[in-house]
Formats: structure tokens, sequence, C-alpha cells
């Protein structure tokens, strides 16, 4: 048996996200806490978007994890606030997506008071760097991406596309 | 919405020994057979927070249904455009917009059911209220009914409005006093913020574009512009709601969604048309239940599978 809040989070350190498996959830940074009273284990989560369609798959991948290593009573909880961010991924999850050719996001910037802005105008080609060859500046082509969680862009400088993480 | 996901013999009569899918499926209950399959049917913690103290349960569970029905709806007309869009590019863009809109439907209209339950002892649940209530149920406003009828200006107009009114609705939100409510909007307001940009763009490229465009895109604002005072006026529920320090008060909306369509309207060389609201009947619109002939067929498609084959699972 095991009981160890630690081993508990290192199991859950394990699990990864469905649909960008180069992550852990812990990378992505959905897993809010581990708690554990005996071989009882509570793990809560959060979704990145209000619509996030893995969220069932990441309730069965953690308890399949947890019962594997032992744990008999397993619940995962899903908490929406406060709002996930893109700033709660962690720098390795940050190395990760680039080195699987995802552009990682950049820091959110802190909103204003008031009304939040239109952005009218092309986003900045400067904003984002092209994770295969490194060039500074590369375009968007649209917003929305195969996951609610990304963006298509595209390399000026050695023509391939790739997906970014849009920051929220 | 919520198709439980218990195995495919269900559905498939007797078959557990035969099933040909069984293979696919791995035995630690999991039984989604692919990714993507299986519906998350476990409530969120919040959801089940107490009404909050000196609310009225019952308006709590009407304004939930509001807000819900709205983004159920128009998730269902945007849904419209997958296969059936311009680009690829634009099908994913407005099936993520309803993907992200659905999920907000789905919270709203849990927390309806439990706040409805918690106060009359009824035991519906998100489904029920999704697939199981007559257009007269629905509490959804009509600019979110209308059907585009894959006329792209019309989707970009009718996005670019709604998206701008609920993004300066769950703004405000964030503040409510029910914590389900503020934390829809927490999320949603991250989320709206992408789809307002997304519509504005497209309004600026086809109302600055050909002169083809450009006409296409005013006659789509003509199109929409009779649902837009619908937006801004308040019923007894949300007044009531607003004191009680849950609900925003629509009419406090509009002088910011005027600021950013004029902004949008402006630099897509665009003229606000000039027309009348299409008013209430009987002092009843939208938020009453009183609704245009366009809600039936989204619900006609919304609910007919659910209505043929009730329990059904799979």
């Amino acid at each position: 048996m095991v009981t160890a809040t630690s081993t508990a989070a290192a199991v859950v350190g394990t699990v990864v996200d469905p649909e960008m498996p180069m992550l852990t959830l812990a990378d992505l940074g959905v897993v809010r806490s581990v708690e554990v009273r005996g071989d009882a284990v509570t793990v809560t989560i959060t979704p990145t978007y209000s619509g996030c369609p893995a969220l069932a798959e990441m309730r069965a991948d953690l308890a399949t994890a947890l019962t594997g290593a032992g744990y008999r009573d397993v619940e995962v909880r899903t908490v929406f606030s406060p709002p996930w961010s893109t700033d709660w991924i962690t720098g390795d999850g940050r190395r990760k997506l680039a080195e699987a050719g995802v552009a990682p996001p950049g820091r959110v910037p802190r909103a204003a008071a008031g009304p939040i802005p239109l952005s009218l105008d092309p986003p900045s080609s400067a904003a984002v760097r092209c994770p295969r060859c490194g060039a500074p500046a590369t375009e968007e082509l649209s917003r929305f991406g195969p996951t609610a969680c990304t963006e298509l862009r595209r390399c000026p400088a050695c023509r391939e596309p790739f997906e970014h993480m849009k920051e929220i | 919405m919520n198709v439980e996901e218990h195995t495919h013999g269900d559905v498939h009569g007797d078959l557990h020994g035969a099933n040909v899918y069984g293979g696919l499926t791995e035995d630690h209950g999991d039984t989604h057979w692919a990714f993507g399959t299986g519906f998350d049917t476990e409530p969120a913690a919040e959801l089940t927070a107490p009404v909050p103290a000196g609310v009225d349960a019952a308006d709590l569970a009407e304004y939930c249904l509001m807000l819900g029905d709205d983004a159920l709806v128009y998730s269902q007309r945007l849904a419209e455009w997958v296969s059936n869009a311009p680009e690829l590019e634009e099908e994913v863009a407005l099936a993520n917009t309803a993907l992200d809109l659905l999920g907000q439907a789905r919270v709203l209209l849990a927390r309806a059911a439990h706040v409805e339950g918690s106060h009359n002892g009824t035991a519906r649940d998100e489904d029920q209220l999704a697939y199981w209530r007559t257009d007269a149920e629905f509490r959804n406003v009509a600019l979110a009914e209308l059907g585009a009828e894959l006329d792209f200006a019309r989707a970009i107009a009718q996005l670019l409005i709604f998206s701008s009114w609920r993004l300066a609705l769950l703004h405000r939100l964030r503040d409510s006093a029910d914590p389900v409510l503020a934390a829809v909007a927490g999320k949603g307001v991250k989320e709206l913020t992408y789809h307002r940009d997304y519509a504005a763009r497209w309004a600026l490229r086809l109302g600055d574009g050909t002169e083809l465009s450009h006409a296409r895109m005013q006659a789509a604002l003509t199109w929409v512009w009779p649902r837009v005072d619908e937006l801004f006026r308040t019923s007894d529920v949300e007044r009531r709601l607003v004191a009680a320090g849950v609900a925003v008060d629509p009419a406090e909306l509009r002088g910011e969604v005027d600021a950013v369509l004029d902004e949008v309207l402006g630099r897509a060389t665009l003229t606000r048309p000039q027309l009348p609201g299409a008013g209430t009947i009987g002092g009843r619109g939208g938020r009453e239940g009183v609704h245009t002939e366009a809600l039936g067929h989204v619900l006609a498609e919304l609910q007919s599978l659910a209505r043929q084959h009730p329990e059904a699972t799979w």
C-alpha cells in the first residue's frame, strides 16, 4: 500500500495530456492539487477551455494510473476557478512543446482596467519564433488550430507550418 | 452534450461477447473506444455550491438558463458550418467557437439544474434541460437562434454582435455573487476575446474588401440588426438578480458594445443600419420564452435524436 502524498504526486506526474502527449498534465498546469488520506487520493484538475473535450480522458487516465499504483479510492475533481492560464505551463513544459515543434505561448499580458480592447490589426509577426529553424518572425495562418489551445502559423524562412499554443 | 459513456452493447443489444468494438476498449474502466468519444459526466466541484444568501433560487436557475441557452442555441447554429465553411481554417475557427460556447452552456445548464433541484426537489440534469424542454421553455435571445443559412457574411455579423455583447456581459459577471456564474465568466472572457477578434477581423476584411464583399457584409448587418435591441433589454428576473449582486444589467452594456461596433464598422467602411428593433410581443421576448420560428428548427436538430431514443446510451 502506498500512502505518501509525494508518491501520489509522482504517479500523477507521469500522466500525459491526451491531446498533447509530449506534455504531462502537470507540465500543462492543469493539476491543481493532489491530496492523500490513507489509500484514498483526491486529484483536482482544471480544464484549459470551457469545452475541452479531453477532460473525460484526463480523468480516466489519472484514475487508471493511481489505481495501478495501489490507491483504492481515487477521486478526480474538476474546478473552473481560477481559470487556467498558459502562464501555468511549466518551464519543462515549454521546452517539451518547442522540442515537439509546437511554439510555446508567450507571457499573458496583464489585463488593464476597463473593457477588453479589440485587436483589429494583424498580429505582430515578430511575436512567435519558429520552433523548427528558430527564425524570429513568423506569420499567423489561423487563430484557431486543431486543438482548442493552439493556432496555426507559418515560418517565412523555412516555409514550414507549425502550431503555436496561444496565450490565454 | 452528455451522451453517457456506457458500453456500446447498450445500443447494439446483448452483443457483449461478440461486440466487434470490444477489443478496442481497455480493461481499466475507461470505456471510450476512441479518444473524444466520452463526455465528462462528473460535475465540477463548484456546481454544487449553495445558492448565495438572499438570492431567490428560482431566479438564479432561470438566469443560468438564459445565459446557458444563449450559448447552447448559438453553438448549435455555429456547428452548421462544420463541413460547410468557405475554407477549412474558417470551419475550424467556427467549430472551436461553438465548442467553447457548448462548454459554457454545459456548466450553466448543470448549475441551473442543481439550483432548481435544491429549490423544488426536481432532479433534472443538463441533458434533460437541453433535450427535453420545448421552445417556450428556452430563455435565449433571438440573436442566438437566427440561421445564417450558410451566408458567411451573416455568420460574421451575427458572431461580431453576439461575442461583443457576451464578452461585455461576462467581463462584468466575473464579480457575481454566484461562484458558478463568476467561474464561467472568468473562463469565458478569455474565450470570447478570441471569438470577437476573429469576427471583427473578418468584418474588416469583408467590409473593406471588394465591392461585392462590402455589399454582402452590409446586407448581413441589415439582416441581423433588428435583433440587437433585445440584447440590452432587462427582464424582471435580471432586475431582481442585479439587486442581489448576482446578475449583470444588460442595459448597462450598450455603451461599451456600441463603441466596439462603431470602431469595427468605421474601420470596415460599413454603415450602422438605422433599423428599429424587432420589439417584444405583449412585453415578452426571448428571456420570457417568446421566440422566432427559427428556434424550432434549431431544437428539431438538437433534440431529435434524444427524443427518438429516450434514455439511449452509447
